[in-house]
């Protein structure tokens, strides 16, 4: 089996500042990515973006391939299309690449695996031409593809930058339709210390609302009751602004209320997570480097860095990746103790200042609070198809959490593994059985956590590769 | 089949090839993303769901949601995790009609 210094999954910001930081110190890197190439979901694809789209997307786009271009570096193995879909205590990391099951040995690892959309179950969500805002801004990084007729639903900065993007591509949409309220702005305004220090987002947010307001683009402030209609797909939304009702047609919709962290890796590690109130989310424990804290009996040697460790944006992943990348050297005896604190300073420094704006974005940008207590008929898991209704009638009956809810309606076991679903569920039972979060717990993730054929593993066995045969493995043979 | 899209193309995309969506041809740009030239091409259903046959299309576009499901030489693949190649052969399971 092949082996290496440090494991990185996932080449976003985090990853991609990390392996080149490792690499500056003498480490050998594997960047595993499940995109054939690099730059994450911030960057995506950047290195292809010609001058027209680059123009559309900003500077804060194209800036990403500083990182992709420090990864040409002899010690860095870039592994793109890469599928990880278990790692083992030790480490042996288990993915498939071009329809092959490989494994390969590290000595640390850096989960590095970004954010998702926080999901927002609202009714018609599962129609065709519904997508979240990240998807739409997917397309256009990686498509060049701007939706012709289309409305933006939800609250947050990234539904301003993506309306702007579109504006500038010449296509505006039809309308933001957003659920905070100005309530929420004035609560948030509490947070007037972080608004100073994160000064430089500010006033990129206000320069982004006069695009649009020039553009004409109307924006709907503290919608509710908020549905998409349509058949066979969206062909309009619904929503309540004060008294009165609306419908605006569209073929597409995007929904957005607050990305968090992608919790699958981390937890089929069983790393320990808690509750973040202030961001609504679970996180992983870890320290300031990004080491995770060990659990009773678990592993160590897991380091997490970016959105992943809880949200703080594309450039913290950066400064929090090089972090733990210091960390992870100073632990393989490349640098000392001394010189591991003294680089470390500065970017604390400049992660301070990054994550300076946070607080205020979280109170002026709360979710949407339909979308956490979805009525009873709304699809919640959209793999096996269970409503909001079906887990409360679960709850009713006894089922105490999200583990338990499999048993009683398999939500949470479709293909997805509960990557969409798994926070409203939790959030749809703490309410139902008034515990909290952290009480009610989160679905366990099991390997393998990306898809994996038969075939590929059957292949994996021959060779003598399992990890359970390999004798220099730590002889765990029940990951598949 | 539709060929009409929702969404518009910014640039003249590249050289094209030809892939088998259902059995009939479809051209899409080669190296391209298959579940964004898919769409960009018109498709907007990818597959029925197993439970009730509901339509899905794309809805995350980062290999999270598994909505863009759909079979690639007979392998059920995420499209978004793709890139699109000559000749590929795509069926998409449980689509009803032409969407």
């Amino acid at each position: 089996m092949h082996e290496t210094d440090l494991a990185v999954i996932g080449s976003g910001p985090a990853g991609m500042a990390a392996a080149a930081e490792a690499a500056g110190l003498g480490l050998r890197v594997a960047l595993f990515d499940d995109q054939p190439r690099p730059g994450g979901q911030a960057y995506r694809d950047v290195d292809r973006v010609g001058p027209m789209r680059g123009a559309v997307l900003g500077p804060d786009f194209v800036e990403g391939r500083r990182l992709t271009a420090a990864l040409d570096d002899p010690r860095i193995s870039h592994l793109g299309g890469a599928g990880v879909w278990a790692i083992e205590p030790g480490f042996t990391i288990c993915y498939s690449q071009a329809g092959e099951a490989r494994l390969l040995r590290a000595r640390r690892v850096l989960l590095a695996t970004g954010a998702l959309e926080r999901p927002m179950p609202v009714p018609g969500w599962t129609l065709p031409g519904v997508m979240t805002a990240g998807a739409g801004q997917i397309l256009l990084k990686q498509a060049g593809l701007v939706p012709r007729r289309s409305v933006l639903v939800g609250t947050g900065p990234l539904l301003y930058l993506f309306a702007v993007q579109m504006v500038r591509a010449g296509i505006n949409p039809a309308a933001l339709i957003e659920t905070q309220t100005r309530g929420d702005l004035a609560r948030a305004l509490r947070h007037m210390g972080g608004l100073f220090g994160g000064w430089g987002y500010m006033t990129e947010g206000w320069r982004l609302l006069r695009v649009l307001q020039r553009a004409g683009v109307p924006r709907i402030v503290g919608a509710h009751e908020i549905a998409i209609e349509g058949e066979d797909r969206a062909e309009a939304v619904r929503f309540r602004r004060g008294g009165a009702q609306h419908r605006l047609p569209c073929d597409t919709v995007f929904l957005h209320h607050g990305v968090v962290p992608n919790p699958q890796a981390a937890r089929s590690l069983g790393l320990d997570h808690r509750w973040e109130p202030r961001q609504q989310c679970f996180v992983p424990v870890c320290d300031a480097w990004g080491e995770a804290a060990s659990a009773e009996g678990g592993v160590e040697g897991v380091f997490v860095a970016g959105d992943g460790a809880g949200i703080g944006g594309a450039r913290a992943a950066e400064l929090q990746g090089r972090l733990a990348a210091l960390r992870i050297a100073e632990g393989l005896d490349r640098i000392g103790n001394e010189e591991c604190d003294g680089r470390a300073k500065p970017l604390r420094r400049q992660l301070r200042r990054e994550l300076a704006v946070r607080p205020f974005l979280d109170a002026a940008y709360p979710p949407f609070a339909e979308a956490l207590r979805p009525d009873d008929t709304t699809m919640v898991c959209r793999c096996e198809e269970v409503t909001a209704g079906e887990i409360r009638r679960a709850a009713a009956q006894g089922c105490p959490g999200p583990n338990r809810l499999k048993g009683f309606l398999r939500a949470g076991m479709g293909p997805c593994q509960g990557r969409v679903c798994g926070l409203a569920v939790t959030q749809i039972l703490a309410e139902a059985t008034g515990q909290s979060p952290d009480e009610t717990g989160y679905f366990h993730i099991r390997p393998p956590i990306k898809p994996l054929t038969l075939g590929a593993l059957a292949a994996l066995a021959e060779t003598g590769e399992a990890a359970g045969t390999d004798k220099t493995a730590p002889g765990q043979g029940d990951a598949a | 089949m539709k060929t009409v899209s929702t969404f518009l193309s910014l640039e003249a995309p590249g050289p094209r090839v030809r892939v088998w969506l259902d059995g009939a041809p479809l051209h899409l740009p080669r190296g391209a993303n298959l579940a964004a030239a898919l769409l960009g091409a018109g498709v907007n259903t990818f597959r029925g769901t197993a439970c009730s046959g509901a339509p899905r299309a794309p809805y995350c576009m980062m290999g999270a949601c598994f909505d863009c499901m759909i079979e690639v030489e007979g392998e059920t693949r995420q499209a978004c995790l793709l890139e699109v190649a000559e000749g590929m052969r795509l069926t998409r399971p449980g689509a009803p009609g032409d969407a």
